[in-house]
């Protein structure tokens, strides 16, 4: 029963990994930049959730009516100071300057919010579960962060399929001068790529502070985890990415189950597996 | 330094003797002597400067040669790697393994540490190859966590919280302190210049030619007849193996190590890779100066603790913005000079 | 005179260290269709490129109803009813064909061009609405990239290598619909292989030759011979 019990927490835990994922998929897919300061942005949108519920009082998830916004403004900004300036040459200098980036994420916080681990508390829902079946309890929390990382990547499906910025968001993709001539400013489109990415970057954080602790050191964790499943369900593909997140989890879950030790170094493994055996992911995009 | 000079034999024209190609300068002539008489007196080192001085050389070496093998990847071979740090911390529980499980002695556990570190890079290399770009470099990370999470479970080795060099193994090298640390300095210094050697004599081979070409044209240089995947594994491999031994002397000198530590993505990636870009990428004495000016700066605002790496990320990015060759870039740029020439001139006989 | 639709003055253009355009004048009235002719590497290409704004050029250089947008981003130039049928078509390979039209125009312009207007003048686009814009056939893809253009309703057309790599029963499909297109009061530029074709249909032609104008004038007025030489340098 506790390996059943140990699969089930892994799927729910795949759905965050999704939510970590979704934001550097988005990204790649419009503009082929790998955003290397993605986990520390998520980690500094759970710094600012801590803060505003500091201030305010809210409960996390209506300060997520702050924080998504305002991380999505951020991420804006950033893309057009930042980064669309290195764009277009080769992949290193947006590599390094993303780099940099989360190196001064990593210390600012440091210097902001000192080493000591935090936690966000939601209250009631973090204690509430369901009793599927003997034996095997869902926990509220983990459920509502699968539900909303299943609505994230179907809301970006639909963006992405139906309205005129996930055209121009595909256009651009595909042929970013030609796009310029159908009035689409590249620029602006790779910022609101970046908005929307952090955007959902805040929606990662804010679950990220209620689910564990976290520290300023704690995003490159989260970067990988994203990464994994990013390449294990194929890239290009938003729904291999929400399978790509399960399969992460599972196994990391699975591996806790051998021995603490073994938790991110099982999913590391599945990772090299998936690489070694599948390289293209297990759902590759087709085309 | 060799200053070849080719003359350029085109039949039916007068070529020959009116043009001559070559690499040096008067500039990198002068250079390479000074090069000697520095190096000189580096070698001289544990007569005239003191312990603590011997120990920052020591550990500007390390740098030296870290920055120089990631220049050599990322600036002339395209392969971004944010994982060095996996072969830095693989050479240190190498050494720490090696000496204590087989009693091989310490600075031959060094030499060996290069062999495991290659093989380790061989094995990886089919796997993080089929990562393109920036992706690579993320695996790159990856491979270094699993590492990291596999050296913590090594319970003989101190598991999570790391251990030791048994007093026994250090006095092994020399009974006597300074002669040991001298031994230590001089097999630093040594390692660095082989690691200098081997990126400048790749990059003046055919194979340099070739990664120049690859970096400058993948299509280009395979439609020459270069066999990229080959050459690049040749050097991943390569720089992994001298990373490796450099790991095995950082932890020599360190004489403790922990998975936090020999694996950390800042000390062995993050400095390195600020270092080369501030310096200026793919140059050959980018990662020097880049060197200098990172020390530089850590012995004037170490005292600001995390400000210094929130300054230090600050200015590479702003180089990578305003510069993206680098400070000798911009030098080398201004006033036309090579101290260590690669590119090969037509000259006006 | 009225003012001309746009007007090139001592155009200098090129990437980087190379200089693909010399001092290059010549206007294009209100409703007028004019041939760029010229051998390959003669520099049309660049021409159209720096009026769309896709190569830098210096404010006077190019101006567009009497207003400087040489160095405008394109997409502004875009907005301001300049319109590229690049080479090569370049339809974008995510997009429907019906997304490529409407993303055409995305601008807003209005005018006679909507995606019923481009289906009525292309039909076998509506049939094959859903595919793939890069699935169907050169021609056909030549008619989204043309329908793509006019979905922005320009004053000023311009194509690039129109008739390029088609099946010449296919180029004269594409020339059938030119008549209506200019009907509706658009300037046209079009950059051909076929010397005899584009001069046919044009009211001025300008000839390019190593970046800079060799010829220009009135189709019917220039000799043929002098055209040729024009045209190879001789």
């Amino acid at each position: 029963m506790d390996w059943v019990n140990a699969i089930a927490q892994g799927i729910l835990l795949g759905g965050l990994y999704a939510l970590f994922a979704a934001g550097l998929s988005l990204i790649f897919g419009v503009m082929r930049l790998v955003n290397i300061a993605h986990g520390d942005l998520i980690v500094a949108a759970a710094y600012l959730a801590l803060t505003i519920v500091q201030i305010t009082g809210l409960h996390p998830f209506a300060a997520a009516i702050i924080v998504v916004p305002l991380m999505a403004l951020f991420g804006y900004i950033l893309q057009r100071l930042l980064l669309n300036p290195t764009l277009g040459k080769d992949f290193l200098s947006p590599l390094l300057v993303t780099f940099g980036l989360s190196v001064i994420l990593q210390n600012g916080l440091l210097a902001g919010f000192t080493a000591d681990s935090r936690r966000l508390s939601a209250g009631a829902i973090e204690t509430a579960s369901f009793d599927i079946m003997p034996g095997l309890t869902l926990g509220a929390l983990p459920l509502l962060m699968f539900v909303v990382a299943v609505a994230v990547i179907a809301g970006l499906e639909v963006i992405f399929s139906r309205t005129s910025l996930g055209r121009a968001f595909r256009a651009t993709s595909d042929d970013a001068e030609i796009a310029q001539l159908m009035a689409l400013d590249h620029h602006h489109v790779y910022g609101l790529a970046m908005a929307l990415s952090a955007g959902i970057v805040a929606i990662a954080g804010i679950f990220l502070a209620i689910r564990t602790n976290f520290d300023p050191a704690s995003g490159p964790a989260r970067l990988i985890f994203g990464f994994e499943a990013v390449i294990i369900g194929g890239l290009g593909n938003l729904w291999g990415t929400l399978a790509g997140g399960v399969v992460l989890g599972v196994s990391q879950t699975l591996g806790a189950q051998i021995s603490p030790g073994w938790q991110l170094l099982a999913g590391h493994l599945v990772f090299f597996l998936v690489l070694g055996l599948r390289p293209r992911g297990l759902f590759p995009r087709m085309d | 330094m060799s200053s070849t000079s080719i003359g350029l034999d085109i039949k039916g024209t007068a070529m020959s003797s009116a043009y001559a190609i070559e690499r040096s300068t008067p500039t990198s002539r002068v250079a390479a002597i000074m090069a000697l008489v520095l190096v000189a007196g580096l070698i001289a080192a544990p007569w005239w400067a003191g312990r603590a001085n011997l120990r920052l050389l020591g550990e500007i070496y390390t740098f030296v040669a870290l920055s120089s093998l990631w220049n050599l990847l990322a600036g002339y071979t395209g392969l971004v790697s944010v994982g060095q740090q996996a072969f830095v911390g693989l050479g240190g529980y190498t050494l720490f393994g090696l000496t204590i499980f087989t009693g091989v002695p310490p600075l031959v556990a060094v030499a060996l540490a290069g062999v495991i570190g290659g093989a380790g890079a061989l094995l990886l290399a089919p796997l993080l190859f089929r990562l393109q770009g920036a992706y690579f470099a993320i695996g790159t990370w990856v491979a270094a966590e699993v590492f990291r999470l596999s050296f913590a479970q090594v319970a003989a080795l101190g598991g999570g919280s790391g251990t030791s060099l048994p007093t026994a193994i250090v006095v092994s090298i020399a009974a006597d302190r300074s002669l040991r640390e001298g031994l230590i300095y001089w097999s630093a210094l040594a390692l660095t210049l082989v690691a200098l050697g081997f990126v400048i004599a790749l990059l003046r081979s055919r194979t340099g030619l070739a990664l120049t070409a690859i970096r400058d044209s993948e299509i280009a240089s395979e439609s020459c007849g270069i066999n990229i995947a080959w050459t690049k594994i040749l050097v991943y491999v390569a720089t992994a193996a001298i990373s490796t031994m450099v790991g095995a002397l950082i932890f020599l000198q360190k004489l403790r190590i922990s998975p936090e530590a020999a694996f950390s993505v800042n000390d062995w990636t993050a400095f390195v890779i600020f270092i080369v870009v501030i310096g200026g990428i793919g140059t050959i004495e980018g990662p020097l100066v880049g060197t200098l000016v990172f020390f530089a700066l850590r012995e004037t605002l170490a005292n600001l603790g995390t400000t210094y790496l929130l300054i230090l990320g600050a200015v590479a990015i702003v180089v990578m913005l305003k510069a993206p060759k680098g400070l000798w870039g911009v030098v080398a740029d201004r006033f036309g000079i090579a101290l260590v020439p690669i590119r090969r001139q037509v000259k006006t006989r | 005179m009225t003012e001309p639709l746009l007007s090139l003055r001592q155009l200098d253009a090129g990437y980087g260290d190379f200089q693909a355009l010399f001092n290059v004048s010549f206007d294009i009235a209100t409703g007028s269709v004019t041939a760029l002719i010229g051998a390959n590497g003669a520099g049309k290409s660049t021409l159209l490129r720096a009026i769309v704004g896709l190569v830098r050029a210096k404010p006077q250089m190019v101006r567009y109803c009497g207003e400087p947008i040489g160095g405008l981003s394109p997409d502004r130039i875009a907005r301001r009813g300049v319109a590229l049928v690049p080479e090569g078509r370049r339809l974008f390979r995510s997009l429907s064909v019906e997304e490529n039209l409407v993303i055409g125009g995305e601008c807003g312009r209005p005018g006679p061009w909507s995606l019923k207007a481009v289906y009525s003048l292309f039909p076998v686009l509506r049939e094959r609405r859903r595919n793939p814009g890069t699935a169907l056939s050169g021609g056909q893809q030549q008619m989204v990239a043309i329908g793509r253009a006019l979905m922005s309703n320009p004053e000023l057309i311009l194509f690039d290598e129109i008739s390029l790599g088609l099946a010449p029963v296919v180029i004269k499909d594409i020339y059938a619909a030119l008549p209506a297109i200019i009907a509706t009061g658009v300037s046209a530029v079009i950059v051909e292989q076929d010397v005899t074709r584009a001069l046919g249909i044009a009211h001025r032609f300008v000839c390019l030759q190593e970046g800079k104008v060799s010829l220009q004038g009135d189709p019917a007025a220039v000799g043929r011979h002098d055209i040729t030489a024009a045209y190879f340098g001789m």
